[in-house]
């Protein structure tokens, strides 16, 4: 493919995406990442195409799209017109499908009761919510199975202006000018990354796309590969001609079997047109691309036991230096980057390094993606610039914590980050505030958590993770962690003394200074985090042997109060037979005998039953 | 172990074929033990000796590495199989009660499989579905915002469809 052709497939597929000649055609762009589908958008866009098809609606073009990041919505179907006024349909159901074709389709009438403003509590509108998106900017739009949509949308003029105008080193400067960092969670600054590969000249280089995204509560990486896979491969073969680098791997984890799917089909599209493979834009350069699956181990998330893994060992880390970019995937120099790193790449190449520079704050340039999930009214994935606030976040596109509950804690950077608390909510996220305040910025998980979570348990939750995930390779992550374990189950079993707080306090201080990798350096982290932000309710558990959230087995009993309408609800549930009491009288909980299953609270249908 | 392993030769052959075409590129190992375990289901040590002599590695290498990855199984899975997702997002929400509640019903502790080989329980970290929390998959299909209920209707169903 030339750049003449790619500029005449882009005028033809953009005139089609934005309907431009036919005024009466309507786009249904229906949401089926992994979200939608789980929510049932299936039957929907099959209900669509059927509908479509029996009424004759030559006009209507249904499409498949990626992630639209409301995941608390979907399924989403989202009407577009030739004017490009957009309409988001949320929860929509197969039976819903003809409402919509009659009466907005056909008769140009909303359907006023599928609207979001019938389902979501609060939060800014979609179109704020839409706008300055830089890495998810097809996400949702586009069909990302269809190379020409996103041509369409400025797709591949970037590789081609690199190719056709820029020299390696130009691409590295202009990286290195926008003061992008990588997304992954480090934040080391992208430009200068590439440039240390560079200066190896000669030989073999690899560049890695690193799509491993072990944080559990981050799905910003796999709603980019399903949402906007020819994003990811134009990027990487910019990387790639600056590092000059002609091989290059997309490891991604086996547990996004629809990211791989349409990963595979995307490279094999560009390998179809030239846009992959030998001399690409008529420049000589030759670039190859492969997917390698990841196999559920955590720490391959870290470069070097990645690597390790690529060539087929034990995901073990190793020590660095040397760094990657001097020896990395088989001894030769190699760039990883994050999945979001490259998904900034084509526009910075494209709308030049002062663009990206307005976006953010000084230290923090461009925006972020975060999986917002946890006890939150609209979960989903959103795209803000760096320096928004906790509290924007949270409450304003969030739409705050459900039933009313209070904040506690957010939780970023997974494993790695720690807990921010109410204190924080007016602080301004960016790389290094989060590390000043103990968290990082991590791939971008935010797990908000609400009076009814547990701190302690929560730091359990983690080390647990951290344990089970350990490559056992360095003595301070395999062991320490399992004995800052045991000592947390201690504590929620209302077990441990202060000595015992103080051993685990000064374990992970040392475990933080000693360990081999990121992984184990960073286990530490949510103990740490809320052992500085919520140390009286670790003396809870230690000192009055209460748990305060009502979370921790061993430190609460159920109780029922005199809200109490006798229903005999709970004393049906109960499996062990622990409650007693006669029809409309008070009903007792025998505490020698209940197993503390919850089961009776959750049958009660007044809240009589409380835990304390 | 509940299920006897057995291999025709016409998966070996599958097997061998594939391995061939991963010699080409460099770092055959992961693709083939992916490979492995969609023939087989899993990857026990007769499947390992084949790609140890394929390869031409030592099988305690193969094993080293099938080992430590945590999707690599060395015994046959149940027919139905049922993950609950312990993410972090999944966890604040609850799924700890929905994998007791599966543990209870189907007398098996998580990663194990029932006796008469109808069910394997498993505890993932993280399906990415996290604005659904808290989900669990049984047989690769997708169930969100779930509670113990629905849990224990998809086991009954399940149940049903068996007899």
């Amino acid at each position: 493919m030339t750049k003449e052709q790619l500029l005449k497939i882009r005028k033809k597929a953009s005139e089609k995406l934005l309907m431009s000649k036919l005024p009466h055609a309507y786009r249904v762009a229906i949401g089926m990442a992994t979200c939608g589908v789980t929510a049932g958008a299936q039957p929907v866009y099959d209900e669509f195409v059927a509908e479509v098809k029996k009424r004759h609606l030559n006009d209507v073009f249904v499409a498949s799209v990626g992630c639209v990041g409301e995941c608390a919505l979907e399924p989403l179907v989202e009407v577009t017109d030739n004017q490009g006024v957009v309409t988001t349909y949320c929860k929509v159901k197969p039976e819903d499908v003809e409402k919509i074709i009659e009466n907005h389709l056909v008769n140009g009438r909303i359907v006023e009761d599928l609207l979001p403003s019938k389902f979501k509590k609060g939060g800014s509108s979609d179109a704020n919510a839409r706008q300055g998106r830089i890495a998810l900017r097809n996400c949702g739009i586009i069909n990302p199975e269809d190379l020409e949509e996103y041509i369409a949308r400025d797709g591949y003029l970037a590789l081609a202006k690199a190719l056709t105008e820029m020299t390696p080193e130009g691409v590295i400067e202009e990286v290195k000018k926008s003061n992008l960092r990588g997304r992954g969670g480090g934040g080391f600054p992208t430009g200068l990354k590439w440039s240390l590969a560079a200066r190896n000249k000669g030989g073999q280089h690899y560049l890695i796309c690193n799509a491993d995204e072990g944080d559990p509560g981050a799905f910003m990486d796999r709603s980019v590969l399903e949402g906007d896979p020819f994003g990811v491969i134009e990027a990487m073969t910019i990387a790639g001609y600056a590092i000059s680098a002609s091989q290059g791997y997309i490891y991604v984890r086996a547990e996004y079997p629809l990211a791989v799917t349409r990963i595979n089909k995307a490279i094999e599209k560009a390998y179809e047109v030239g846009l992959l493979g030998d001399n690409i834009f008529g420049s000589g350069f030759h670039f190859d691309l492969e997917t390698r699956l990841g196999a559920g181990a955590f720490v391959c998330g870290e470069e070097t036991a990645l690597m390790a893994s690529i060539e087929g060992e034990r995901g073990l880390p190793r020590n660095k230096p040397p760094f990657p970019a001097d020896e990395g995937l088989w001894k030769k120099p190699t760039i990883i980057n994050n999945v979001e790193t490259f998904a900034n790449i084509a526009p910075i190449i494209l709308k030049g390094a002062d663009w990206f520079n307005t976006i953010g704050t000084e230290k923090s340039r461009g925006t972020k993606v975060f999986a917002l999930g946890g006890k939150i009214n609209n979960t989903g994935l959103l795209e803000i610039p760096m320096g928004t606030t906790l509290r924007e976040v949270i409450y304003d596109i969030g739409g705050g914590i459900p039933n009313g509950r209070a904040f506690k804690a957010v939780q970023t950077g997974g494993p790695s980050g720690g807990c921010l608390t109410a204190q924080h909510l007016d602080t301004p996220i960016e790389y290094d505030t989060l590390v000043n305040l103990g968290s990082m910025m991590g791939s971008g998980g935010m797990i908000v958590m609400d009076d009814t979570n547990c701190m302690v348990d929560v730091a359990r939750f983690f080390l647990e993770f951290t344990v089970d995930e350990s490559c056992g390779k360095c003595i301070p992550c395999r062991e320490g962690t399992k004995r800052m374990l045991e000592l947390l189950e201690k504590i929620t079993k209302g077990k441990a003394d202060l000595k015992d707080l103080q051993t685990l306090e000064d374990l992970a201080n040392s475990i933080k200074d000693s360990a081999l990798c990121g992984l184990g350096q960073t286990a530490p982290n949510p103990v740490l985090s809320t052992l500085n932000n919520f140390r009286d309710e670790y003396l809870a558990h230690v000192v009055d042997k209460k748990c305060p959230a009502g979370v921790c087995k061993d430190l609460i009993q159920y109780y029922i109060t005199d809200k109490c309408i006798g229903c005999g609800r709970c004393k049906r549930g109960c499996p062990v037979g622990a409650i007693t009491g006669e029809n409309k009288k008070i009903h007792v909980i025998d505490h020698n005998i209940c197993i503390k299953c919850g089961a009776c609270k959750v049958a009660c249908p007044v809240g009589a039953i409380i835990t304390a | 172990m509940a299920i006897k392993f057995e291999m025709s030769p016409c998966q070996i052959d599958e097997l061998k074929q594939r391995i061939a075409k991963h010699l080409q590129k460099p770092g055959p190992l992961m693709p083939t033990l992916h490979d492995a375990q969609q023939i087989f289901g899993c990857i026990p040590l007769e499947v390992q000796k084949i790609i140890a002599e394929e390869l031409n590695e030592p099988i305690a290498k193969i094993n080293g590495v099938v080992s430590f990855y945590s999707h690599f199984t060395v015994e046959p899975k149940g027919k139905h199989i049922i993950n609950v997702c312990l993410g972090t997002a999944c966890y604040v929400r609850g799924s700890q009660d929905i994998i007791d509640k599966l543990s209870e019903l189907l007398k098996i502790k998580p990663g194990e499989t029932t006796a008469d080989g109808k069910f394997t329980l498993a505890a993932n970290r993280c399906f990415g579905a996290c604005g659904l929390a808290p989900v669990f998959t049984v047989d690769g299909k997708v169930y969100g915002t779930a509670n113990t209920k629905d849990a224990q209707s998809a086991v009954e169903s399940l149940l049903k469809d068996l007899e």
